[in-house]
């Protein structure tokens, strides 16, 4: 009799282990296909040179933060423009429209330098009870391209543990603790530190030795974030982003503001790359409501519609910072204010210094992506040359 | 890896020997299957994996 117990304690035992193997096998292997996703990019045309973030400081070689440098070089006379995207991987947008810079555009004039996965690291996990996608595919002529999905914060297996309160360096002030791991609160890193504060220190080297003179740094908002749909400023910058805020308005159709830098929020772009370097930093808000507390079910196609009928409720009630309806905020539209705004800043800061001009071919505006889609500007790898594909 | 890190890896490993333990020991099935359950995300982080 107590055999027999035992027996079906050991088999009840034995199934539920196993289950709960079946649970980890599962999870565990999502979870390693997300990490370790090759996203391809076809160098375009425009593409003169790659090189690694290590390139610039020693301590971010072979990390996980190493991460492509490309560049774009007219081989003209000009100034050099860096367009930072991934900065926070979560926004989409913000890292596609480097993909399109470095897969499309060609300098005529002056320089381009692109990253497009500013914190490689966060682009490798997702949010922790987010219940976000593994990643998300943009629908092309030739098929699909995939992209991780990635988190606003390093993911805690490159950078653990995170402190009772962060406090940035060097203005010491004290900051939420996970923000040790944003990369857009670290600015402008320290060599000695933490790796996205290494990963922050060593564009500040490369702005320093490339004599970057603007930097942009592409992102994304949620609908209840009052920055939103504006570009944010340091002061250097102003009249530069002033006039393409304006510009973008009157001749592009979309609704761009402008805003200061506050002097005393410190270790994001728009502060610290002005106050450290000689660079211009501007930084761009389009509105992503897959960001939005408010939000319903968490999905790729949320993501990429940017529909979602709880926002819009949300709006209904006076709780947004930005318009939404049932159209939502479809990926190309938010694409394509970015390559507008990109392509805007070059076109103003040329006005403005035609002694160090940028000037560069095939960056879509807003209509024309609204137009054709943002597919359309993503390359085949498998069409391309071998030695013209790298993986990011 | 920093010291923090292997400390705080040796510390998941041993909290997931007790789960381990503790779901040999029960008798009770419902006591087993939420220490399965409660495992995995253990064994996630001493994997690398999450």
């Amino acid at each position: 009799m107590s055999s027999t117990i035992d027996r079906t304690v050991i088999a009840r035992k034995l199934i539920i282990a196993a289950i709960g193997l079946v649970l980890l096998v599962s999870s565990g292997v999502s979870f390693y296909r997300s990490r370790h996703l090759k996203e391809p990019v076809v160098l375009g045309p425009g593409v003169t040179g790659v090189s690694r973030l290590g390139d610039y400081f020693a301590d971010i070689k072979g990390s996980v933060n190493d991460s492509n440098i490309y560049f774009l070089d007219s081989k003209q006379p000009g100034a050099t423009i860096l367009v930072l995207g991934g900065s926070h991987p979560e926004e989409p947008a913000g890292r596609i429209v480097p993909w399109m810079l470095v897969e499309n555009a060609v300098m005529t004039k002056g320089r381009l330098i692109v990253a497009l996965s500013t914190n490689r690291s966060a682009t490798t996990s997702t949010r922790p009870s987010g219940a976000y996608p593994p990643d998300f595919s943009i629908p092309t002529a030739w098929g699909e391209q995939t992209f991780r999905m990635g988190d606003r914060w390093s993911n805690p297996l490159d950078q653990w543990p995170d402190p009772e309160v962060y406090i940035h360096y060097p203005s010491g002030q004290y900051l939420a603790y996970v923000d040790i791991r944003n990369v857009n609160r670290t600015w402008p890193g320290r060599p000695n530190g933490t790796l996205t504060e290494k990963t922050a220190y060593a564009f500040m080297r490369l702005i320093e030795q490339e004599h970057v003179d603007i930097v942009v740094d592409l992102h994304e908002a949620e609908l209840q974030y009052p920055v939103i749909s504006t570009i944010v400023t340091h002061q250097r910058g102003r009249d530069l982003a002033a006039m393409v805020s304006m510009t973008l308005t009157d001749l592009d159709g979309f609704k761009i503001g402008c805003e200061f830098s506050p002097k005393n929020l410190h270790g994001l772009s728009h502060r610290e790359i002005g106050d450290f370097s000689p660079a211009i930093s501007l930084l761009f808000e389009t509105p992503e409501p897959f960001l939005d507390a408010t939000r319903g079910k968490t999905t790729t196609e949320q993501l990429l519609t940017g529909k979602d009928e709880f926002v819009v409720k949300a709006g209904q009630h006076g709780l947004l910072y930005e318009k939404i309806d049932e159209k939502g905020w479809p990926i190309a539209v938010r694409v394509g204010r970015h390559t507008s705004s990109v392509a805007q800043v070059m076109q103003t800061w040329t006005e403005d210094h035609p002694d160090e001009p940028i000037e560069a071919l095939n960056i879509p505006r807003y209509r024309e992506v609204i137009q054709h889609g943002v597919g359309y500007y993503l390359r085949d790898p498998s069409k391309g040359p071998a030695a013209r594909v790298v993986y990011e | 890896m920093t010291i923090v890190t292997i400390l705080y890896l040796g510390l998941a490993a041993y909290a997931a020997f007790f789960m381990i333990y503790n779901f040999v020991k029960s008798k009770k099935w419902e006591e087993e299957a939420l220490y399965v359950i409660v495992l995995i995300p253990f064994l996630l982080r001493i994997f690398g994996l999450k």
